[in-house]
């Protein structure tokens, strides 16, 4: 190495710099994804809870006495509809088409809220039979997990009510562009989790 | 746009997700193979078809996997090329993670209640074996 | 009057939550009382004293538009610095308590400290050594120097970046208050149900709340350093080519972003428990104590590694530095880096083996354990070989690196004993245990951050730190370390369990006594090394050196002494893996202009708002002022809110600053380039 070294810096000595500043690099898509991730692990630690303290029923209701499945299946089908709408539309985004786009948030945000609802329905029905989260360690591990879902989703409307305005009135610029880039992996993401909360929480929690 | 980078991954630059805003197409059959994945495990557990509970413990299991895939592919528009690959690399790294997590917890949280708890309802089942 | 007392009641209920004036210790007649009024006075008298000394220099202005609102990176990593050194005096003075206790309190002597203040601080000390000193440490280290050793201007997400430091802050504070308002945990460092379940007030709270908010900002850091280092690094930079620093730091954030969410989970599984009554860790209504535990050490192990992977990049670069030698194996550096990046998250049970697993469960753990040994061995070999036959400069870098080679290889020697679950049976909870994990974080963490502060003070303040106080505070560090832990070691293996404010057995109290004397030992070594910092400022003018005081071989060398905002004026063209060095060897010139227009983040006032709203936020909530802690949540919703409605957080730094800095900065004279 010492040999070259001295070779080339008799010679012409080589470029170590970028003459010319590079426009800046975004790592929001990255960064959002990472953090996803990250919330990965907050749902694996109440998983694991629902799954180690699951059947704990203390001599209170067991998971088949309280769940609702048929309520469950309509839940279900409103976050999977909600998630494709908000896929058509990032379509409608992509072929600049604003007002289309914000028409299909709408119709995702909607579903989103009506999730939401029957969900807090469900959780004040079980509360009104006395199978609230103080009652047993299986009731205070379906509830926090549930509810923290049901929380990422009430949030991910806020934001999705934030961006709507954002893009009406800036615009469909980079950021907003960029924006909903995340808010839609956020959408996506927490469909993946539903996909988690009803087959383990519920339907497993039923049969065992 | 990014940096004459020949750091590899920067050849995508930022507009790597750009792309990849799926199909009409993609999201409709992602909504239709996850509507079956979905279907198939209620029918299962509400119409109690199959004897053994174990059993479709087990398929209700796979068939969340396999629709967590689908949504990855379908929805998330996930593959090896997004941000130069990082981003499945950090789906990798957290699958691995997620499952240490739940699986030895699981294990050992057996494995205490078995020796620690003579009355819990794991213990009855190591002792009567069944 | 009669009827109104209870309404009184309840608005007085209803503003101030549980907080009375039974709530202040400081006026209660006791010992207690009295040492924390005193103590209170002390700190209220010394910090008016900053404050008035603050506005009569007039620098509030300068101070929050140079350092509380900056998103640079470089002032984060030094206010990160600051407020871990001030930490560090708060959990020192928790250390020489218990010590000062345990020396004096035998038999009919029951010492200074009643068990339920004794508790409060071994707790407090636990915590605030890790989250508040180790943790605030290296993300201080991380944060001033990997930016510039990838040649990147500043971290990806600099308003996050502020953000962080200001939850980690008031994370920190909220732990201060519990000194002077409420008590604080008594169930140790990882607040352990049931006792963190049955303390009754505002302890626990404190905790709880205090680790969330500083969790939240180290996940933040975590991710906002991983994607820094995917998608900043200079052009050429190859991951192959990275400075170690700089790898460790990215599997420290990679262990971060797979760990903390599990901290803040349990936590607030924990809340749950307290607040609202649910069933996790409670031991009735089917909740499972161990889940607690089992969870909380899947944190907590990475967490250790997080501690100490960023020091091991600091070795990583000071032994090649002052042995003139490139890092001998670097590709095994990096591999056993990853390597214990990912094994870290399979040997959390060895801190509970004595928890009835049984056979199976212990041997695999406990396999695990004395595997992750191997790769930290590689690491030890290979700085034993870039020293070998290089031209060692003993500089106090340097010492301090040797010191740590020597104490945490042994360190490691006893964790190792305590791996084998059968010894572990025996040493569990003992004070064996309590001097091996100081043997490894302070021969480890601390030895290596104040190798780092020796390192690159020059590089963030333009001048060299002094080298006599900087010796005598190593060399009081090195040997009290020993002569305080070296006697828990011997009590440790006699069967003497941690955590007590009292023995009955006299022959013990001669070991304790040294141990006290360890721990003033260290006091001193505090003691010089905060006089190495005042020396040094005094002396500034005498110590000034250039960019490249230690001849160094990463990018942070190459550029001015303290480097500008923009960091580089061009951003490096990386061919080689110590880059500067490669620079240097090329005959690498300036150039004194040619500059172009730098495009940079604009400061901004979010990160301290909503730092101060969720401060307030978790205030509420730790003393039941719902309304309060309603409000302010609604607030950092609002504020966040409002700041995505800005889309102009940037600003262009004019190509003349440039070239003006670039004339004018503190650079050594040799390598002043020609015009054009």
């Amino acid at each position: 190495m010492n040999t070259t070294a001295i070779d080339s810096a008799a010679s012409v000595p080589p470029e170590f710099l970028c003459r010319e500043e590079a426009p800046p690099r975004n790592g929001t898509l990255l960064g959002f994804w990472i953090y996803l991730m990250s919330d990965c692990f907050i749902f694996a630690s109440l998983f694991a809870c629902n799954a180690v303290l699951g059947s704990n029923y203390a001599g209170g209701p067991t998971a088949a006495e309280v769940f609702d499945l048929p309520g469950l299946a309509l839940n279900t089908a409103l976050l999977l509809v909600s998630s494709v709408t908000f896929g058509f539309a990032m379509l409608e985004m992509a072929r600049q088409n604003k007002r289309a786009m914000l028409g299909w948030l709408a119709v995702a945000g909607l579903l989103a809220a009506a999730f939401v609802g029957l969900e807090i329905h469900e959780f004040l029905g079980m509360i009104a039979e006395g199978a609230g989260p103080g009652r047993s360690a299986f009731l205070s591990s379906f509830f926090t997990l549930v509810a923290t879902h049901g929380l990422h989703v009430t949030l991910g409307i806020l934001w999705l009510i934030v961006l709507m305005v954002q893009t009406t009135k800036f615009g469909l610029n980079e950021a907003n562009v960029r924006r909903l880039q995340c808010l839609s992996m956020f959408w996506h993401f927490l469909d993946l989790v539903w996909v988690g909360v009803f087959s383990y929480v519920y339907l497993i929690g039923v049969l065992r | 746009m990014s940096h004459p980078s020949a750091s590899g991954e920067a050849a995508h630059g930022d507009g790597a997700m750009h792309e990849h805003h799926g199909s009409l197409r993609g999201y409709l059959t992602g909504f239709m193979l996850a509507a079956i994945l979905t279907i198939i495990p209620f029918w299962l557990v509400m119409g109690h078809v199959i004897a053994d509970t174990w059993l479709t413990i087990f398929i209700v299991l796979v068939l969340a996997v396999v629709q967590i895939f689908v949504h990855i592919r379908y929805f998330l528009h996930l593959d090896a090329r997004s941000e130069g690959g990082w981003n499945l690399m950090a789906l990798i790294f957290t699958a691995v993670l997620v499952i240490i997590v739940l699986g030895a917890s699981i294990w050992v949280m057996y494995n205490e209640n078995a020796n620690m708890m003579p009355m819990s309802p794991q213990y009855r089942h190591h002792v009567q074996g069944k | 009057m009669l009827e109104a007392l209870p309404h009184r009641a309840a608005i007085w209920n209803f503003l101030f939550g549980r907080l009375t004036l039974d709530s202040m210790p400081f006026l209660k007649p006791d010992l207690e009382g009295r040492i924390v009024l005193v103590t209170f006075i002390i700190v209220a008298i010394g910090g008016l004293a900053i404050l008035g000394a603050i506005t009569k220099a007039r620098k509030w202005g300068y101070l929050w538009k140079e350092w509380f609102t900056s998103v640079d990176h470089k002032k984060l990593g030094i206010m990160y610095m600051i407020l871990a050194t001030v930490m560090l005096l708060r959990g020192f003075a928790d250390a020489v308590m218990m010590r000062s206790q345990q020396a004096v309190a035998f038999g009919p002597h029951m010492g200074y400290l009643p068990p339920e203040h004794y508790d409060q601080i071994f707790s407090a000390h636990g915590a605030i050594m890790i989250f508040f000193v180790a943790m605030t440490y290296i993300v201080g280290i991380m944060n001033y120097v990997m930016p510039l050793q990838i040649g990147s201007r500043d971290v990806a997400f600099p308003f996050l970046n502020n953000l962080s430091f200001w939850f980690t802050f008031w994370g920190a504070m909220l732990f201060m208050l519990s000194l002077f308002l409420g008590d604080f945990s008594m169930a140790g460092w990882l607040g352990y149900p049931p006792v963190s379940e049955l303390q009754q007030g505002s302890g626990v709270d404190y905790y709880i709340w205090g680790l969330q908010l500083s969790g939240l900002g180290t996940l933040l850091t975590g991710i906002n350093f991983a994607v820094t280092i995917l998608k900043l690094r200079a052009p050429g930079m190859t991951l192959m080519k990275m400075p170690v620093f700089s790898w460790t730091t990215l599997c420290t954030s990679g262990l971060i972003i797979a760990t903390f969410p599990v901290l803040t989970a349990t936590l607030f599984m924990l809340a749950l428990d307290r607040y609202v009554g649910t069933h996790f860790f409670t031991t009735g209504g089917g909740g499972n104590v161990m889940m607690y535990i089992n969870l909380i050490w899947i944190w907590g192990h990475p967490e250790v590694y997080i501690l100490i992977l960023p020091l091991f990049g600091v070795f990583s670069e000071i032994v090649p530095t002052f042995s003139g030698k490139p890092l001998f194996g670097y590709s095994s550096m990096v591999y056993a880096t990853v390597a214990i990046m990912i094994l870290s998250y399979l040997v959390w049970l060895h801190h509970f083996f004595t928890m009835g697993s049984g056979a199976d469960v212990n041997s695999f753990f406990s396999l695990t354990t004395m595997m992750i040994s191997i790769p930290t061995g590689v690491k030890i070999f290979n700085w034993l070989f870039t020293m070998y036959r290089g031209r060692i400069r003993f500089t106090v870098p340097m010492l301090w690196t040797l010191g740590f080679l020597f104490t945490f290889t042994i360190g490691g020697m006893t964790g190792v004993m305590l791996s084998v679950a059968p010894a572990d049976f025996l040493l569990h909870n003992s004070l064996f245990l309590v001097a091996h994990f100081h043997n490894v974080i302070i021969g480890g963490v601390v030895f290596g951050s104040f190798a780092a502060v020796n390192y690159w003070f020059p590089k963030a303040f333009g001048f060299k730190l002094d080298e006599f106080w900087g010796k005598a505070s190593f060399w009081f560090w090195q040997i009290g370390f020993w002569v305080a832990f070296g006697p828990l070691y011997i009590l440790g293996l006699m069967g003497v369990t941690r955590r007590l404010s009292h023995f009955e057995d006299p022959s013990l109290q001669i070991w304790f006594i040294i141990a006290a004397f360890g721990a003033f030992l260290i006091a001193l070594g505090i003691l010089s090394f905060l006089i190495q910092i005042y020396v040094s400022i005094v002396r500034r003018k005498a110590y000034a050196v250039g960019h490249d005081p230690w001849d160094g071989r990463t990018l942070e060398w190459s550029t001015s002494s303290p480097p500008p905002d923009y960091n580089f004026a061009f951003i490096p063209l990386v061919r080689e893996r110590d880059a500067w060095t490669d620079m240097k060897a090329h005959g690498f010139r300036r150039p004194l202009d040619g500059f172009n227009p730098i495009h940079m983040p604009k400061n901004t006032a979010t990160g301290v708002v909503i730092g101060v709203l969720a401060f307030a936020c978790c205030f509420g909530l730790i003393w039941y002022i719902w309304w309060l802690a309603a409000a302010s949540l609604a607030g950092v919703i609002a504020v966040a809110i409002a700041h995505t409605f800005n889309y102009h957080h940037d600003h262009h730094i004019p190509a003349d600053e440039v070239r003006e800095f670039e004339h004018a900065g503190n650079w050594q004279p040799e390598t002043r380039g020609v015009n054009a």
